[in-house]
């Protein structure tokens, strides 16, 4: 058994050695710098250092912007989530149906957001949603409607870096989903169209079942990354218009190099860690309940 | 002009290539002997954007001045500068030498990592302080230590369609604020209804008609903001007043998509805004408006009034082994005649009185505006803190102009965070002092 211990310890060490060198250290190397004050002075010479205990996190839990940024990602979170896995789980349900043409065709042209280099679709993202020149306030023109300043007016800048990073990201979860419903059995619908099943009803009871552990694995994937929203504000909105872009990283990014501020920022980091992880924590715990009441 | 900075841009790319080639060979030898940090006759300059696509062109003649010296000029964009700066201070990899935007000297100047240049320049009898605008030598100096020369200068005024304001029977810009506004009203009645374009993005407007107040925007020293003071309510008094008075339109940040084409239609008929919008307008407005346009000075608060002291300044690290090469290139970049190349280059203004009596200057009309605004160019507070102060006072007058706060909000709020921008400041003097009594 000694043994055995020891062989195990063996194999793990270097994956240990790994994740204690490269997430472990700085993860508490940046909890010390939360601690501390840390800026450009302290930077001039280490004597300007000072030790502030909880100091930075009260200062930003007081700081306005910091619930502004947390608002605004939580709104992101909130209407992005659901909506890009809708959106996947849709398109990937379109391509396996039988009745789909083109699908290759069909398939990349959808994952190809993904692939595209983000900065260089913003650039073009910014000409579509121009207030004045862009293609689609042309097109609600000829409805009728808008123009809309859809990234320069604070209510419609956060929607419309949704609807962007939506279209950026939908693809990769599609993908999954489209591997998962390759991989529910044929005699199950079989079996549900023998017993009168509508295609609807199908779904709701063969499909979404069978894609449970996919669909929590997707939502916790694609929280994550919502959460770290950070590029689409810096290459489309800079934050503005008045901060309403403004997200919880962008704030650390800020903070942290922008304004040199490395023990606000740390304590920034450390907040949205906190947050991802109840959250995520909440999320497995739901999808675990779901399991049990089905077993049971 | 474009094809000249192609040019340049050549030997700069060789130069990056014999860097990498040189940095592959320091890491073969390392193990061995360790790495010497370059060879000594290799002065290394960061120049950022456009400056630095051509300073090289410059650098031919110093060549030929000084044979067998090497200038390797790396170019930054302007958007990572700040940050490869300090990450190269950080990781004690500074240049020898580099382009600063004057308001991040004090900030380099707190790192104590540049060069002063006093004494270097007492032995230099070709630079003379007296020649420099007064503003813009201002911003070199921190704490009465000299640590920059002014490269080149910029400092925003008003761009005008001169057919717009004699339309509506205005011949000659006025030079107060009183003055303004009646033009401004007279423009709208003549058929432009917001005559003034006030880019919210941007703090340099505001922090103009800030400067040409008496009052100074920090108190005690730079330990406390003072923007609750009488100065700077009636700069963002008047400010406010032309978004609330229809002088300017209020659109929320969303950025006017071509400022060119806008103004060349008569969207607006004045807008603020530095140097480099000399060069465009000539290129982007048709020719038939070539000569509808003109520059003028910011009208101030009684009679003609200051603006910004910006640009960029040449500064020597503190760590660099080559300081007397350093020194005289320095010098060599501040002749007024290699100015006037960089300007014909650049369009980038020179910061030397000598250098504008040339001809090319001189005779320029538009420019001559600038001449005399640099006059009147004010220095900001020389605080490592200004720039996020500035942003800050100009987030807040966004917000103020877009939900119509009171000026007492307004001038409130901003010193509030200014003083807690100013907190670590206000320990580190306070220590200074103590230590200094003990």
């Amino acid at each position: 058994m000694n043994k055995r211990a020891m062989a195990a310890w063996v194999f793990v060490g270097p994956a240990v050695a790994v994740i204690g060198l490269f997430f472990v250290l700085p993860v508490l190397a940046g909890l010390a710098l939360s601690l501390t004050d840390f800026d450009l002075y302290a930077l001039a010479d280490l004597r300007n250092l000072r030790f502030v205990g909880l100091d930075n996190y009260g200062r930003v839990l007081a700081l306005p912007l910091f619930w502004k940024a947390l608002g605004n990602t939580l709104y992101f979170v909130v209407v992005g989530v659901p909506l890009s896995i809708v959106l996947s789980l849709a398109t990937a349900v379109l391509l396996q149906s039988p009745l789909a043409r083109f699908k290759p065709f069909f398939r990349t042209a959808l994952f190809a957001p993904v692939v595209t280099t983000l900065v260089a679709v913003a650039v073009i993202w910014r000409y579509l949603l121009h207030v004045r020149y862009g293609l689609v306030n042309e097109g609600l023109g000829a409805l009728g409607l808008g123009p809309f300043d859809w990234l320069g007016d604070p209510a419609w800048s956060m929607p419309s870096i949704i609807l962007f990073a939506v279209w950026k990201g939908f693809g990769a979860n599609m993908i999954i989903f489209v591997a998962a419903l390759q991989a529910v059995p044929d005699d199950l619908y079989e079996a549900a169209r023998l017993d009168g099943a509508t295609r609807w009803q199908q779904f709701a009871f063969v499909t979404l079942p069978m894609l449970k552990p996919t669909l929590l694995l997707v939502s916790v994937l694609t929280m994550a990354g919502y959460f770290q929203l950070f590029v689409e504000p810096y290459v489309m909105t800079q934050g503005g218009p008045l901060q309403s872009t403004v997200s919880v990283l962008y704030l650390m990014y800020e903070e942290g190099f922008r304004w040199w501020n490395l023990g606000t920022a740390s304590a920034v980091a450390f907040l949205l860690f906190v947050l991802m992880i109840t959250v995520t924590q909440a999320l497995m715990r739901l999808g675990r309940r779901g399991e049990e009441v089905a077993a049971g | 002009m474009s094809r000249s900075g192609a040019v340049a841009a050549l030997p700069m790319r060789d130069g990056s290539r014999r860097q990498l080639m040189r940095g592959v060979a320091c890491a073969c030898t390392l193990a061995l002997a360790g790495c010497t940090r370059s060879d000594t006759r290799t002065l290394r300059f960061w120049a950022m954007g456009r400056e630095g696509e051509v300073v090289g062109e410059l650098l031919a003649d110093f060549a030929r001045e000084r044979p067998g010296f090497d200038v390797r000029v790396e170019q930054l964009p302007w958007s990572a500068a700040h940050e490869k700066l300090l990450t190269a201070f950080a990781g004690d990899a500074t240049p020898d030498m580099a382009q600063l935007g004057n308001t991040w000297i004090a900030e380099f100047a707190a790192l104590n990592a540049l060069q002063p240049l006093q004494r270097a320049l007492e032995t230099d009898r070709s630079i003379d302080a007296a020649d420099y605008f007064e503003g813009i030598w201002r911003t070199n100096e921190i704490d009465g230590t000299l640590v920059g020369l002014p490269w080149y200068v910029d400092t925003r005024l008003l761009f005008y369609r001169r057919d717009l304001f004699t339309r509506a029977g205005v011949d000659a810009m006025p030079d107060t604020w009183a003055g303004f506004t009646r033009a401004l009203d007279a423009l709208q009645r003549a058929g432009t209804p917001h005559p003034l374009l006030l880019p919210v993005a941007e703090y340099e407007p505001l922090l103009a008609l800030a400067l040409q107040q008496d009052e100074p925007l920090l108190r005690e020293g730079g330990r406390f903001g003072n923007f609750r003071g009488a100065g700077f309510r009636r700069a963002l008094g008047f400010y406010m007043d032309r978004f609330a008075r229809g002088h300017a339109p209020s659109t929320t940040g969303g950025d006017i998509a071509n400022l060119w084409q806008e103004f060349g239609r008569g969207t607006f008929a004045a807008f603020i805004s530095g140097p480099w919008n000399i060069g465009e307008l000539d290129r982007r407005l048709p020719p038939s408006l070539r000569n509808s346009w003109s520059t003028a000075t910011l009208p101030g608060p009684e009679g003609p009034g200051a603006s910004t002291a910006g640009g960029s300044s040449l500064v020597v690290f503190r760590r660099s082994p080559r300081q007397a090469e350093a020194m005289r290139l320095l010098s060599f970049l501040s002749r007024p005649e290699v100015q006037l190349r960089f300007y014909a280059l650049t369009g980038d203004m020179p910061p030397r009185r000598s250098t504008w009596h040339a001809a090319a200057l001189a005779n320029d009309t538009r420019a001559r505006a600038f001449a005399a605004q640099l006059e009147r160019a004010k220095a900001s507070p020389a605080v490592p803190e200004w720039e996020r102060i500035a942003q800050e006072m100009q987030l807040v007058a966004t917000r103020a102009v877009a939900e119509r706060w009171s000026i007492e909000q307004a001038t409130t709020a901003i010193d509030a965070r200014v003083d807690g921008f100013l907190a670590k400041r206000r320990w580190m003097l306070a220590r200074a002092t103590r230590s200094g009594g003990a």
